[in-house]
């Protein structure tokens, strides 16, 4: 036993008067944090509670709960400095780590307050009245043309650029096929064709049996332009150029090869267990000239017939490099707030760059209003959306629509373990070992998803009527309908609301 | 604690709140253009006494300035001597003043009555050398500079052969006030308020006026600050803390500044249900659906119904709800007159028995062209 050791994080307690001995949790466990000898051997310095040892045990034996282990207290050298520099110490390399950033910054999202209808404007009730989600994605005409028609009547003459329509404002993040699985691939895109809107196929490419779920997907141009043919532009709903993620802004991707299997080398066309490694920059980006040029590269390839859009983490000068994209050609911007999630990143990156979505889709919103453009086109907010009431005070502060990624997989099993950039994902979500992946049924994932859109829909919709109102649009960007709570007065500013009570 | 009518406007300036109200309204249109005398238009609100609450009232009257038909008529409130000095030197500096009156007024009718003008302007043939193209735009830019700019003025309309009288009290008061009745004109809107948090100030009574637009309002807009951040998009300020003012904005930005057919600029503020449309391929479905689409801020959200007075293009009155009718509104016809109100009570007390008179559906405008003009 080596005294340097990390302590464990978790305790993994198995009731001895419970237990069968049937051994399926040591199965279970990808991290290989259970062994059967005579009794079943927990060794809690591999767990990292993601309870899928809890959650399949035939006898409910097993329950992981946070170690007791005191570690002596010190203001500044909190229990997470310790463990990372006895990381580091043991590996000298950066620490890598997946999903969002796990520091508690504070969430602007719970100092947003909604508002409410009382006499004057009444209340509408989604179960009696229409209530339209409706959302289209695209760029907009700065006017319409109209002209007489020959029987008279008036003719819309301007022909409108391509937009594509989502039935909630709510639609799939980019997640690789090669971060995650191809089941998670295929339960994405199956709820987002039956529910209405879209998936995105992240920089991996798509799998050969995701073609099928084109309408459906915005399939992404990122820096290693893996997956990148005709083909796989002209199936797609809309095209997405990445140029940086929440989660790890200014930073490129890295699949170890490892996990570039037969079917992700044929996906990423590049060689079997060779490194998929995405630049930080694209190497024909290093200006907003450059960016104009590759946006009109795919338009040219698409002949003009799907919306390209370009993704940005959320950083300090985001409303300027926004006002730049729009004119560049984009005919939407994703801007990707800080606390979204990512397969691997450093954790430096993770923790430390960007800013929150709330206050960058505020100032994004109101740098293109300044500037008259705002209209023309389409805004996708993301990076740490949880609930309803987030997407609802997304729009509200100006977002067209949103973009999950952590909520969607929470919903078809992830358990936040943060152990994504592993490739162990016991939950078959974030791996390609293929018997971790039989353990995601396609089919329930898919019923998942379809549940977690409809009751957020459902909420929309309820909040939209708390709101009186009956179309998304009307909350667009309506930040009179927002108060701060406990916020300070920049914050305020920076947002555009007024505080609770004024 | 009695607060000024300056003060009111400052605290509602610095504050940034809406007034909401409830309210009654009534519309008069010859469409031959018979002058229709303001006695017609008072008796129609005085039918509906129960929807105000005496803070607010106010009229709009098309044609009623014969002699002035080429000059925008400039109706203006002012606190006090200073306001209207600093106004005046705005104006002389800016266009031609053809003739500057007293607007007349019986005064000891309502309490504490402001300093009300009105200036009949052209605008000049050039500015810094340049010359100017669109007067209108002149004009709308104009107004906002004198609503944000001039402390203590407002300008209650700035439209060609039209005005807006409008002030603090009942309907019946205020038609008093301005001698209603004396007035001539072939369109008439009119207004009573009941607005729920505020003393009520001469500023916040309807009409709302731009240019040719004039805008009458029961209701309260939801989408409100969406439709005010769309606008400001394009050089409008709303600067009268009440969502009426938008709408009278909106309409001008749809119909004049970009060229959309009125009655479809009607439907972008209230745009039929996606699900209305679906499957259907005519022309008006897809003009519609490019609407919807292209100005989606545009569409006023929650409960309205409003009548709005134009001779901005041509002459005309439409009555508009909400696209699920949370306010009420009747319309009828009688010979060559169309009348529109909150109450059918108020359409019979001035036309007797109309030819017809109908529930307008939800969302879908009611428009009464003046023959023979252009619109």
């Amino acid at each position: 036993m080596n005294p340097l050791g990390i302590p464990p994080e978790f305790h993994v307690v198995v009731d001895i008067d419970r237990c069968q001995l049937c051994g399926r949790c040591a199965q279970e466990c990808s991290f290989g944090a259970i062994r059967k000898t005579e009794r079943m051997e927990a060794d809690d310095r591999k767990c990292v509670a993601c309870q899928r040892c809890v959650a399949t045990c035939p006898q409910g034996a097993i329950m992981v709960e946070k170690h007791p282990l005191a570690f002596a207290p010190h203001g500044t050298w909190s229990e997470k400095f310790r463990r990372d520099i006895w990381r580091q110490a043991e590996t000298g390399r950066a620490l890598l780590g997946g999903t969002g950033t796990a520091l508690s910054y504070p969430t602007l999202f719970d100092h947003i307050l909604i508002d409410s209808c009382q006499v004057t404007n009444p209340p509408i009730d989604p179960l009696r009245e229409p209530m339209e989600l409706r959302t289209y994605i695209g760029r907009r005409p700065r006017g319409l043309e109209f002209v007489e028609g020959d029987l008279g009547g008036i003719e819309l003459k301007t022909v409108l650029p391509p937009n594509i329509e989502l039935k909630t404002p709510i639609t799939f993040g980019a997640m690789s096929y090669g971060a995650v699985s191809l089941e998670t691939h295929k339960a994405l895109a199956n709820s987002a064709q039956e529910r209405g809107t879209v998936m995105n196929s992240g920089e991996g490419g798509l799998h050969a049996e995701m073609r099928e779920y084109g309408p459906n997907i915005i399939v992404q141009v990122a820096s290693g332009r893996f997956g990148v043919n005709m083909d796989y532009l002209k199936l797609a709903a809309a095209i997405e150029i990445k140029i940086g993620q929440g989660a790890k802004p200014g930073i490129g991707g890295h699949l170890i090869g490892e996990k570039v299997t037969d079917a992700i080398s044929e996906t990423r066309m590049i060689p079997t267990g060779t490194d998929a490694i995405s630049p930080a920059p694209h190497h024909d980006i290093y200006s907003i000239e450059d960016l104009s040029q590759l946006i009109y590269a795919l338009k040219e390839a698409t002949e003009y017939r799907k919306p390209v859009l370009v993704k940005i983490a959320a950083v300090h000068n985001v409303a300027a490099i926004s006002s730049g994209i729009v004119r560049a050609g984009a005919d939407g911007i994703v801007i990707d707030g800080f606390r979204g999630g990512t397969g691997a990143a450093p954790e430096v990156i993770r923790d430390h760059h960007g800013i929150p979505i709330e206050p960058a889709i505020a100032a994004v919103d109101d740098r293109l209003r300044k500037e008259g453009i705002r209209d023309e086109v389409s805004l996708i907010a993301s990076g740490g959306i949880r609930c309803s009431s987030d997407v609802a005070k997304t729009i509200a502060l100006g977002a067209d629509a949103v973009a999950i990624g952590t909520a969607a997989l929470i919903a078809i099993g992830c358990r936040v373990c943060k152990q994504c950039h592993t490739g162990l994902c016991a939950w078959g979500i974030c791996t390609q070992k293929p018997e971790l992946r039989r353990r995601l049924d396609v089919n329930t994932a898919t019923n998942r998803l379809c549940n977690l859109l409809d009751a957020w829909s459902i909420e929309l919709k309820e909040i939209l009527g708390a709101l009186g109102m009956n179309a998304i649009e009307s909350l667009r960007g309506n930040r009179d309908r927002l108060r701060g709570i406990g916020l300070d007065h920049t914050t305020l500013d920076v947002l555009g609301i007024k505080p609770a009570g004024g | 604690m009695l607060v000024s009518p300056r003060e009111r406007k400052e605290d509602a300036l610095s504050r940034g709140f809406r007034i909401h109200d409830g309210c009654g309204v009534a519309g008069i249109h010859s469409e031959k253009g018979r002058r229709i005398p303001g006695s017609r238009i008072r008796k129609a609100l005085d039918a509906m006494l129960p929807r105000y609450n005496g803070l607010g009232a106010g009229y709009a009257g098309y044609g009623i300035y014969p002699r002035y038909p080429d000059c925008y008529a400039i109706h203006l409130i002012l606190d006090d001597e200073d306001s209207l000095r600093k106004a005046g030197e705005l104006l002389s500096g800016s266009v031609n003043i053809q003739r500057e009156e007293e607007i007349p007024t019986r005064s000891r009718t309502l309490e504490d009555p402001p300093l009300l003008r009105r200036f009949f302007i052209k605008p000049p043939e050039q500015t810094r050398g340049l010359p100017i193209v669109d007067p209108d735009s002149y004009i709308t830019n104009l107004v906002m500079a004198m609503n944000s700019g001039v402390k203590g003025c407002f300008v209650m309309s700035s439209g060609k052969n039209m005005g807006v009288f409008k002030g603090v009290g009942y309907p019946g008061d205020v038609a008093d006030f301005y001698s209603i009745e004396d007035y001539q004109a072939s369109l008439w809107l009119g207004h009573g308020r009941f607005p729920t948090n505020s003393p009520g100030w001469w500023g916040g009574a309807h009409p709302f006026n731009i240019l040719g637009w004039s805008v009458v309002h029961n209701g309260e807009i939801s989408s409100y600050d969406a439709n005010r951040r769309f606008l400001e998009q394009y050089g409008y300020r709303c600067m009268l803390q009440t969502d009426t003012e938008l709408v009278a904005y909106m309409l001008d930005f749809l119909n004049r500044k970009q060229g959309m057919p009125l009655e479809l600029a009607c439907r972008a503020l209230a745009p039929p249900f996606w699900d209305k449309l679906e499957g259907m391929t005519t022309a008006q479905a897809e003009a519609l659906r490019a609407i919807r689409l292209v100005y989606p801020n545009a569409m006023l959200n929650g409960p309205f119904s409003i009548i709005i007075g134009t001779n901005q293009n041509g002459n005309a009155m439409i009555g508009l709800t909400d696209r699920i009718k949370l306010r009420p509104l009747v319309a009828a016809r009688r010979g060559e007159e169309t009348y529109i109100a909150s109450e059918e009570c108020a359409i019979r007390s001035v036309c007797g028995q109309p030819d017809e008179l109908w529930m307008p559906r939800a969302g879908e405008p009611v428009i009464s062209i003046a023959t023979g003009e252009p619109l």
